[in-house]
């Protein structure tokens, strides 16, 4: 403990800190920001590599053979599916029993908290089929999940079919040591939360749903299939789920694995992967696919009907297939192969896979970066924030406010208390107030409580101006360092939770608020900086995200296409809160723009 | 004075009624943090008991929330005694000339310590600790009550009083049994009697008290015997305690320890883990003699921070003692990293929880670290605040400029 206790090393190290403080920021802001960048460089990411031993070598030869038999059952299912005007229960159930599976319904019903505009639904009311595979010689304790989505229209209509295939197929063989569930589940994420919830016998989202007549024991890993071509050229997997959660690296490992053995050509984030790591597309290559998965993890959301499992502790992948202008076309037959092959290598499971990372990125299919080497570059952000902190001035400014005769604390606390008070206002008022706001204006239900959050995430920036008024004579120097010492500690505390539950939302954020909350003082010429933070601020960085999003996917909008989809994004998000219980809103309404608000309140601090 | 006391109270129990209304409640009872198998198990115990008498006294949440009204105001009293008692010392001193010229600026004025006593009651009742603690209906507010009282009792200088209701807070759990030293030292120092083993003066009075105690004790133990029928209580209740068989994760140091080891080891292991809270009695009384009331407040640290089975509750009981030192802050020195310390574990308690148990991609590795780190943030906070009251002590008595041999400036070192 010499340093705690050493007076004189401490004040070498103080003054250290006293005299390179701003340089060693702005030193730290840029290594943080290289170091991110240099996660897709290839020789800094390691090879992927199974690492549970029970899936270990792929020896077993696949013999599915009924992919065109899957194909007519794909016209089959499509032509029951718009004469029943949505999803063909009981032709559904019928395919089931006659394939020898025990077949259960479930229906549900939810109703949204305002309409959903992306997908024109409101109130929604399904139904869920599911199929069991008893397995033949082994006790009912574990179960693993093949799903696919009955889609309005013309998609996934041979996904399902390949599921009913494949369904017949696996009745027939005796190598089985778990359940096999095959789910169609209507209205996509809804249903399978309905599904999940009453598996699982929990209520966490307010959904109503029938319970579950037939259920096949703990669930170690399931698989999502979309499919909606007779044949593809390439597989896409998706891995986000809901609030950035990943499933277990050796489950993308299995599935790159499977795609080199039968020779499928593999996506990841739509995107293949390239050889020529050493020049400078390969690199951006890499590093667009890196960054698409930051986005996609950082609004989380679930990007296939896969990450609603992840919440509960089964590990899960949705398999996509995409048809786009290559020559060499993969048939049903061998997508059936490879689904045949997972399978059975997850049938080969002993626990529930944990051998591998749950947290990484990948910026290609067969190179992966572990948390222990991009934490790093969250850290170097986020000991900017403590630097800051521990800058002899602010350091004082604490033990002032610590003296019984000072008022420092209670100068701190009206702003505080304000800022939260319109985060509790920015989260709970939009989605209550939408029926006054139509009444009032012209504008739908889910304009009404988008415009409204808007409204008052704006209606907080006039603040400042009011609260100042509150406190009478409180404007001195020793308040705002005081309230910029509470603000920058708050802020490490909520980007650290944040970063270890969702490292892409808390870095993203890292980067926008870091550096104009460590440089803020009232001081500085206040209507530059003021626009400098609006634009800095929580909603421009979701704008921006957008933006860079539609211009990875090569997709790039105009600006009022970008506003369009910023305001669907901010309706999405809402809507995921209500849905799935997703944190993204919660967290930057409740607890990121009160701290942002608390910033701004000390730049107007007069 | 009444008046701050009385607005303080009516917001403590606003707030707490507010939360136990909402939808926080259960989540908050089932939080590993605040509720311990002994804080749950216990109610079961003594609300069967006395639910065959036709009582049920831990229903509901005006039961508990009254017990912090009563924590609250017996510290309130307390510290109103006690800095009454360290005015008149101070006097004295001043009048005997035992202090050193130039040490002006550390003694204490009475306006300074107006609002200590306020203050330490809005620590315990505004403390986002005690809130939790009180609306998971954990039975650590009534343990606390009952060690309030007891230092209220003793404060106040009634000996059988406070050997009753340490008593009655050692039949809770055993712990507060190292209470009986402070407490023997508060009354031997206030009647006069020099702690000498030599003299039997000491020895009379020390049996008095002891005899007053185990007294209490063996009564109130008889009276469980005689409620229950039976003398299971004993091994159950107590051997819980002693041999730690349930391992559920909560802010404390032994549920890893004894999850890792084997069979073999565990009386061990247990030995020495239990040794470890009763041990630093010995050396601190014989330190801390002339201050038991500071020696009160290391003593229920040390107990919170090494029983078996802490919560957090536990740890708003000391911590509400902080504003009574808050004259020595300018000799504190790590008070600063302690706090944001303390701060960040206590919000990363509950994310790391998650990762574990829901996300799954967390062991309890990561949970442990955060507890190592909590329970060293407070050891560092015990230890900075007796560096501090025993560096005040010293410049009392030899000066606030301290000089080397040679004339030159001299710096404190704790080694």
């Amino acid at each position: 403990m010499g340093l705690l206790s050493d007076p004189n090393r401490r004040k070498a190290l103080t003054g250290l800190l006293t005299r390179l403080n701003t340089p060693i920021c702005i030193v730290c802001y840029l290594a943080g920001i290289v170091w991110f960048m240099g996660l897709a460089f290839e020789p800094f990411t390691l090879r992927t590599y199974m690492s549970e031993n029970a899936m270990g070598s792929t020896m077993v030869e696949e013999r599915f053979s009924s992919g065109e038999r899957a194909l007519s059952l794909a016209k089959e299912f499509d032509a029951h599916k718009r004469k029943a005007g949505g999803m063909p229960v009981e032709w559904l159930v019928k395919a089931m029993q006659s394939r020898g599976l025990e077949v259960f319904t479930q229906s549900f019903s939810r109703k949204l908290p305002f309409p959903d505009e992306n997908k024109e639904r409101y109130m929604v009311r399904g139904t869920n089929v599911y199929g069991i595979l008893r397995a033949p010689r082994a006790p009912r304790t574990e179960a693993l999940v093949i799903t696919a989505p009955c889609s309005p229209g013309n998609t996934n209509n041979q996904a399902v079919a390949l599921l009913l295939a494949l369904a017949q197929y696996f009745r027939n063989q005796i190598y089985w040591a778990k359940d096999i569930i095959f789910l169609v589940n209507e209205h996509d994420l809804i249903g399978t939360q309905a599904w999940l919830e009453g598996y699982h016998h929990t209520n966490i989202t307010g959904m109503e749903y029938s319970p579950l007549q037939g259920r096949a024991g703990s669930i170690q890993a399931a698989l999502s299939l979309e499919l909606s071509s007779d044949v593809i050229t390439s597989l896409d997997l998706v891995l986000e789920g809901l609030n950035g959660q990943l499933p277990n690296l050796d489950l993308a490992n299995l599935f790159y694995a499977f795609c080199q053995k039968l020779g499928v050509l593999c996506t990841i984030q739509g995107k293949l992967q390239r050889n020529d790591w050493d020049t400078a597309e390969g690199y951006t290559h890499a590093a667009q696919t890196m960054m698409l998965m930051v986005l996609k993890q950082a609004c989380g959301r679930s990007w296939g009907d896969h990450g609603l499992f992840l919440r509960y502790h089964i590990e899960a992948a949705s398999v996509r297939g995409i048809n786009s202008f290559r020559h060499y076309k993969t048939d049903a037959t061998t997508i059936g192969r490879l689904l045949e092959g997972m399978v059975r290598k997850l049938n080969n499971l002993l626990e529930r896979l944990h051998q591998s990372y749950f947290f990484y990125l990948l910026p290609s299919l067969s190179r992966f970066v572990s948390i222990g080497y991009y934490m790093p570059a969250f850290g170097l952000l986020a000991v900017i924030l403590l630097l800051r902190v521990s800058f002899p001035g602010l350091c004082h400014c604490f033990s002032v406010s610590l003296q019984p005769s000072s008022p420092g604390v209670l100068t701190v606390l009206t702003p505080v208390v304000i800022s939260h008070l319109t985060g509790v206002a920015l989260y709970l008022l939009p989605v209550h107030l939408q029926e006054m706001a139509v009444e009032h204006f012209p504008v739908s239900e889910t304009e009404a409580v988008v415009l409204t959050a808007i409204a008052i995430y704006t209606a907080g920036l006039a603040l400042p101006h009011n609260t100042q008024r509150l406190l009478s004579g409180e404007g001195t120097e020793q308040g705002w360092k005081v309230l910029k010492l509470t603000a920058l500690l708050y802020l490490a505390v909520l980007l650290g939770c944040t970063a270890l539950i969702n490292f892409s939302l808390g870095f993203i954020l890292a980067v926008t608020l870091v550096p104009i909350t460590a440089s803020i003082t009232p001081h500085m010429p206040k209507a530059l900086y003021a626009v400098v933070m609006v634009l800095l601020s929580p909603a421009f960085t979701i704008l921006y995200c957008v933006f860079i999003y539609q211009e990875l996917i090569e997709a790039p909008v105009s600006v009022s296409e970008g506003w369009m989809l910023f305001l669907s994004v901010i309706s999405q998000g809402i809507l995921d809160h209500a849905l799935y219980g997703s944190l993204v809103y919660p967290l930057l309404a409740l607890f990121i723009y009160p701290c942002w608000l608390m910033f701004w309140n000390i730049l107007f601090w007069n | 004075m009444a008046a701050p006391l009385t607005l303080l109270l009516i917001v403590a129990v606003t707030i707490r009624a507010v939360l136990f209304r909402s939808s926080l409640a259960e989540l908050i009872s089932a939080r590993v943090e605040v509720v311990s198998p002994l804080n749950a198990w216990k109610r079961v115990v003594e609300g069967l008991a006395l639910l065959d008498l036709g009582v049920s006294p831990y229903s509901g949440d005006v039961f508990h929330e009254v017990t912090d009204g009563i924590t609250a105001l017996a510290l309130y009293l307390s510290i109103q005694t006690y800095n009454k008692d360290v005015f008149r010392k101070q006097k004295y001193a001043l009048e005997s000339d035992r202090y050193s010229a130039d040490c002006l600026e550390l003694l204490r004025s009475p306006k300074e310590m107006f609002y200590i006593p306020l203050k330490v009651a809005m620590f315990y009742l505004l403390n986002p600790f005690t809130i939790l603690s009180c609306v998971a209906k954990s039975t650590c507010g009534l343990n606390n009550a009952i060690i309030a009282l007891f230092i209220f009792c003793t404060l106040k200088g009634s000996a059988l009083l406070s050997g009753i209701l340490l008593a009655l807070a050692t039949y809770q759990s055993i712990y507060p049994l190292t209470l009986f030293a402070p407490a023997l030292l508060f009354f031997l120092q206030r009647l006069y009697i020099p702690v000498n083993l030599r003299r039997s003066s000491f020895w009379f009075f020390t049996l008095q008290y002891a005899f007053m105690y185990v007294g209490s004790l063996v009564v109130i133990t008889g009276l469980s015997f005689f409620l229950l029928g039976s003398w299971d209580f004993i091994p159950s209740v107590y051997g819980f305690i002693f041999s730690v068989p349930d391992l559920t994760p909560n802010i404390g140091l032994f549920w890893y320890f004894f999850a890792e080891m084997f069979e073999h080891f565990r009386l061990f292991f247990s030995c020495v883990f239990q040794i470890n809270v009763f041990f630093y009695t010995i050396p601190l009384s014989i330190k801390l003699k002339e201050h038991p009331v500071f020696l009160i407040f290391m003593q229920i640290a040390i107990i919170s921070i090494f029983k078996s089975y802490p919560t957090v509750g536990d740890v708003a009981l000391y911590m509400a003692f902080l504003p009574a030192w808050s004259h020595l802050y300018r000799f504190l020195r790590n008070i600063f990293l302690v706090s944001c310390v303390l701060l960040a574990c206590s919000a990363l308690f509950p994310v790391l929880w998650h990762l574990w148990i829901y996300a799954g991609s967390a062991n309890s590795n990561f949970y442990y670290a955060i507890t190592l780190l909590f329970n060293f943030g407070q050891i560092l906070l015990v230890a900075d605040y007796f560096y501090a009251y025993l560096r005040r002590e010293h410049h009392l008595t030899h000066g606030l400029y301290l000089k080397k041999k040679d004339g030159t400036e001299a710096t404190l070192v704790l080694k």
